[in-house]
């Protein structure tokens, strides 16, 4: 169903391509691909918030993810949760490294760009755009889609429970692949 | 003179060793569970505040199995993982869920008040409850659960910081608030559901 679903996402990106205006649903450059950005709702009220996206590189030379950015918060910072012994920790992440061929996708219990102040919570359903930041394929601006608060996944239906047994069980899960 | 001081030595040995042996044998009331050291209990009496100003304790919900969980609602990660995986239990439960109450309990009581607390519960469902309470109440509590938490300075964060924080959600018996089961923020739904449904429906 992921795969369908990750399948769909591709073709319609494919498709969008020259029809789009720049910088909507999923931002490329020559070399590096920023797809599938999704964030969790946000309650009323609350400060910060979680993206998640899947960054590839497509190009011959090794690239490095070194930060982001979004107008709806007024900080927005890559993250790595620990999990050490029961104790979550969250500690801010300088560079993601991108070989030729590398894929990385952020998730929940994994890594994510942190969100923080911000502007208005997160509606399900809405979007924002979130602009990532490359050594060397510079900026590249992509559509964020707000998915239900505490979503595991970015192709969450609304089922959470079976989406999180399965997504947690088998980290692989939907082609997804960590550096 | 000499005799009555080794009688006052002789009495307070004896009291101090009676004690020790009644502690050590379970006998000492309210520790009805047999020979127990105090250091393995899990979870205790607490008493913090909810969003309307009222307090809750240990001794609110007695008449319900009580989901424990300590997080802060700057948390992006495992709290909202963890409290939407307790929300969707509590809906599989059904009915049963009457018979559930889950809480949620701030290690971050400097920016996350009582109201802060209820507003964000809210957003989930479930019938989660929000508290909070003075850094002491926290304290408190987190002490009774063995829960560690710690600010984790970081500049770009609101306020300068982050939490570290123990990231367990306990189950309590109703009646005596006896620790029985844990899950984790990776425990889904579905498992979560499941492991209730057998705790009710077996006691």
């Amino acid at each position: 169903m992921m795969h369908r679903h990750r399948l769909a996402t591709l073709l319609a990106a494919a498709l969008g391509v020259g029809l789009a205006p720049a910088g909507l649903a999923e931002g490329t450059s020559a070399a590096i691909a920023v797809t599938d950005a999704w964030a969790r709702a946000t309650p009323q009220g609350a400060q910060t918030g979680a993206a998640f996206v899947t960054v590839t590189n497509h190009g011959a030379t090794d690239d490095k993810l070194i930060g982001a950015s979004t107008p709806i918060a007024t900080m927005a910072q890559l993250h790595r949760t620990i999990d050490d012994n029961g104790v979550m920790k969250m500690r801010p992440v300088a560079v993601i490294d991108l070989k030729p061929g590398a894929s990385v996708t952020l998730k929940p219990g994994y890594m994510h760009v942190m969100l923080m102040g911000l502007k208005h919570p997160l509606a399900q359903g809405a979007s924002f755009p979130l602009t990532l930041t490359f050594a060397k394929a510079g900026k590249i601006e992509t559509t964020v889609k707000i998915e239900k608060l505490g979503a595991m996944t970015g192709t969450d239906m609304g089922n959470h429970g079976e989406m999180n047994s399965s997504g947690m069980s088998n980290m692989d899960m939907g082609g997804m692949k960590q550096k | 003179m000499n005799a009555k001081k080794n009688l006052v030595v002789g009495v307070v040995a004896f009291l101090v060793i009676l004690g020790v042996l009644i502690y050590a044998g379970g006998l000492w009331p309210g520790n009805t569970g047999g020979p127990r050291l105090p250091s393995i209990k899990i979870g205790g009496p607490f008493a913090l505040e909810a969003g309307d100003g009222s307090t809750v304790t240990d001794r609110t919900y007695r008449d319900k199995w009580q989901l424990i969980y300590f997080g802060y609602t700057l948390c992006p990660d495992a709290c909202p993982t963890a409290l939407s995986d307790i929300a969707g239990a509590m809906t599989r439960l059904g009915p049963l869920a009457q018979k559930v109450q889950p809480i949620f309990i701030t290690i971050d009581p400097a920016r996350d008040t009582p109201k802060v607390m209820a507003e964000y519960v809210k957003a989930f469902g479930g019938h989660i409850i929000g508290l909070s309470g003075t850094p002491e109440q926290i304290a408190d509590a987190a002490r009774e659960f063995r829960v560690y938490y710690a600010k984790v300075k970081d500049k770009d964060a609101p306020n300068g910081y982050l939490m570290d924080h123990s990231s367990v959600i306990y189950v309590m018996r109703p009646g005596d608030f006896d620790f029985v089961a844990t899950f984790t923020h990776e425990t889904s739904s579905d498992q979560m559901a499941e492991r209730l449904r057998k705790l009710i429906t077996s006691s």
